[in-house]
C-alpha cells in the first residue's frame, strides 16, 4: 500500500481546507475520514493519534502530522511549491501569513453571534481591500510574472487563490479595483489540477454554513 | 551600516521576543528600534516599510521581513536550526506550532480584563500541564537525547526553553511533574549563547508591565 495522505477533520472547510487545496493543486490524491461526533474525537485523543489533542491531523509519509502550518509547509516543500532557496521561501512565508490572517478572519466570522456579523463582515472587506489585496496586486504588477514568487507556481499562489474566492463569497465584487488579481484569479483557476478541484464532485468543501458551525461547536467545544 | 539584523517593535516582549531569543541563541548580534509613539508607527506605514502595516519588522539580508513565523523560519533556516531534512523540519514545525499556541495565551494574558485574569491563568496552567508539556516530556524521555529533534540543537529547543521560562514566571511550580523538562531547562540555560541572553544587560525584555501595555494600546489601538 503506497498510502495516500489521509486527512482527519470535520466535514467542512475549517482549518483543513487549505490543506485540501494544496494537495489538490499539487495533483496528490488523498483520503478523508470525517469526524462527526465528540466521541470520535475523544477516541482519537485517547489513541494518542493527536499530538496536541487537536485536528487537523494528516497521516502522510508515516507521520501523523498536526498543526496546519506544519502540514502545509511539509506538503509545499515535498511537492516543490516552496521556492528554490531560503529567500524565496521567506517571501512565500510572508505572503502566506498574510492570506492566512485574512482567511482566519473569515473562518472566525462564521462563529460570531448574529449581531456582530455585519460589522465583522465590513471589517473583513476593509482589511481585504486596504491591507492584504494591495500587497499581492503590487507584487504581480511590479514583476509582471504569472506567479507571486520566483516566476513559478508556489504555495503562495494557491493560498492566494483560495483566499480570493473566499472573500468573493463574502462580497462578490471585491476584486473590482484589482486588475492584476482578476487576471491572476483567471489564470490560476485554469491550472489543470486547480481547475479540477474547482469542479463539482471534487473534495473541495462548500462555504461554511450554520449547520457546520453547529456541528463544529458540538464536536470541539470542551 | 552594520549589516546586523535590525528589529523594529515596542520595547517589550510581545511578538518580537521569540525572534530575539532565536537570534541570540544562534549567536547573532542585532540592533533594535523601539516604537514609542503612534506617529512613529504611522510613519512606518506611510513609508511603505510594513508589508501588511504591522510589526514585528526585521530588516535582514536586504529584506524587510514581517510576520513572526516567516521571520523565525528564515532565521532558523539560515543558521542551521531547522533540522537536516524535510521530516526533521516537520517535527520542528509541529513542536514550534504547539508551543506557539501556548505562548499565544501568555501573550494575550496582560490584555485580558481584570475579571477574566484568574480564569485565563488557570487555562494557561491547564494547557501547559495537560496538553503541551507532557508532549515534550515524552519526546525527551523516549529518545533520551539532549535536544528535541535529531540529536541537535534546533529552533524547537529555543522555543521550548522560552516557553518554559515564560510559564514559570506565572506558575512557578509548573515543571514539578516534568523531570525531563527540568533537566532540559538547566541544559538549555547553560548553553553559552542562551546563558548570555539570560544575563542582565542582554536584549531579553522583561515581563510585560502596566507601562508596556499602555504603550502598546496607545500605538496600535484604532
Amino acid at each position: 500500500m503506497v498510502g495516500k495522505p489521509k486527512l482527519h477533520y470535520a466535514k467542512g472547510r475549517g482549518r483543513m481546507e487549505s490543506i485540501r487545496w494544496l494537495l489538490a493543486a499539487a495533483g496528490i490524491e488523498f483520503e478523508e475520514e470525517f469526524i462527526e461526533t465528540k466521541e470520535s474525537l475523544e477516541k482519537m485523543r485517547n489513541d494518542g493519534s493527536l499530538l496536541f489533542q487537536q485536528v487537523p491531523m494528516v497521516e502522510i509519509d508515516g507521520m501523523k502530522m498536526v498543526q496546519t502550518r506544519a502540514i502545509l509547509s511539509y506538503i509545499a516543500a515535498k511537492y516543490n511549491l516552496y521556492g528554490k532557496d531560503l529567500k524565496e521561501r521567506a517571501w512565500i512565508d510572508m505572503y502566506v501569513e498574510g492570506t492566512t490572517e485574512l482567511m482566519g478572519m473569515i473562518m472566525f466570522h462564521h462563529f460570531q453571534p448574529a449581531d456582530a456579523k455585519e460589522k465583522n463582515l465590513a471589517l473583513i472587506i476593509e482589511r481585504a481591500t486596504t491591507r492584504y489585496f494591495p500587497v499581492y496586486e503590487k507584487a504581480l504588477k511590479d514583476h509582471g510574472h504569472d506567479y507571486l514568487v520566483g516566476n513559478k507556481l508556489s504555495w503562495a499562489d494557491i493560498h492566494l487563490l483560495e483566499t480570493i474566492l473566499m472573500v468573493e463569497e463574502c462580497k462578490a465584487d471585491t476584486l473590482s479595483t484589482f486588475p492584476q488579481l482578476q487576471a491572476f484569479k483567471v489564470r490560476t483557476s485554469n491550472i489543470p489540477t486547480i481547475k479540477k478541484f474547482l469542479q463539482p464532485g471534487s473534495q473541495r468543501k462548500p462555504p461554511t454554513d450554520e449547520k457546520f458551525v453547529a456541528m463544529a461547536l458540538k464536536i470541539f467545544n470542551s | 551600516m552594520s549589516g546586523k539584523p535590525r528589529l523594529t517593535y515596542c520595547n517589550g516582549r510581545g511578538r518580537m521576543e521569540p525572534v530575539r531569543w532565536l537570534l541570540a541563541a544562534a549567536g547573532v548580534e542585532f540592533e533594535e528600534i523601539f516604537l514609542e509613539t503612534r506617529e512613529q508607527y504611522e510613519k512606518l506605514i506611510k513609508d511603505g516599510v510594513l508589508m501588511f502595516q504591522q510589526v514585528p519588522l526585521v530588516e535582514i539580508d536586504g529584506m524587510k521581513m514581517v510576520q513572526t513565523r516567516a521571520i523565525l523560519s528564515y532565521i532558523a533556516g539560515k543558521y542551521n536550526l531547522y533540522g537536516k531534512d524535510l521530516k526533521e523540519r516537520a517535527l520542528i514545525d509541529m513542536y514550534v506550532e504547539g508551543i506557539t499556541d501556548l505562548m499565544q495565551m501568555i501573550l494575550l494574558f496582560p490584555f485580558s480584563p481584570p475579571e477574566a485574569k484568574e480564569k485565563n491563568l488557570d487555562s494557561i496552567k491547564e494547557r501547559a500541564t495537560n496538553r503541551y508539556f507532557p508532549v515534550f516530556e515524552k519526546v525527551l524521555k523516549q529518545h533520551g537525547q539532549d535536544f528535541l529533534v535529531g540529536n541537535k540543537f534546533s529552533w524547537a529547543d529555543v522555543q521550548l526553553i522560552e516557553a518554559i521560562l515564560a510559564v514559570e514566571e506565572k506558575i512557578p511550580a509548573v515543571l514539578s511533574g516534568f523531570p525531563q523538562l527540568q533537566a532540559f531547562k538547566i541544559r538549555m540555560s547553560n548553553m553559552p549563547t542562551i546563558k548570555k541572553f539570560l544575563q542582565p544587560g542582554s536584549p531579553r525584555k522583561p515581563p510585560p508591565d502596566e507601562r508596556y501595555i499602555e504603550t502598546v494600546l496607545k500605538i496600535f489601538k484604532k
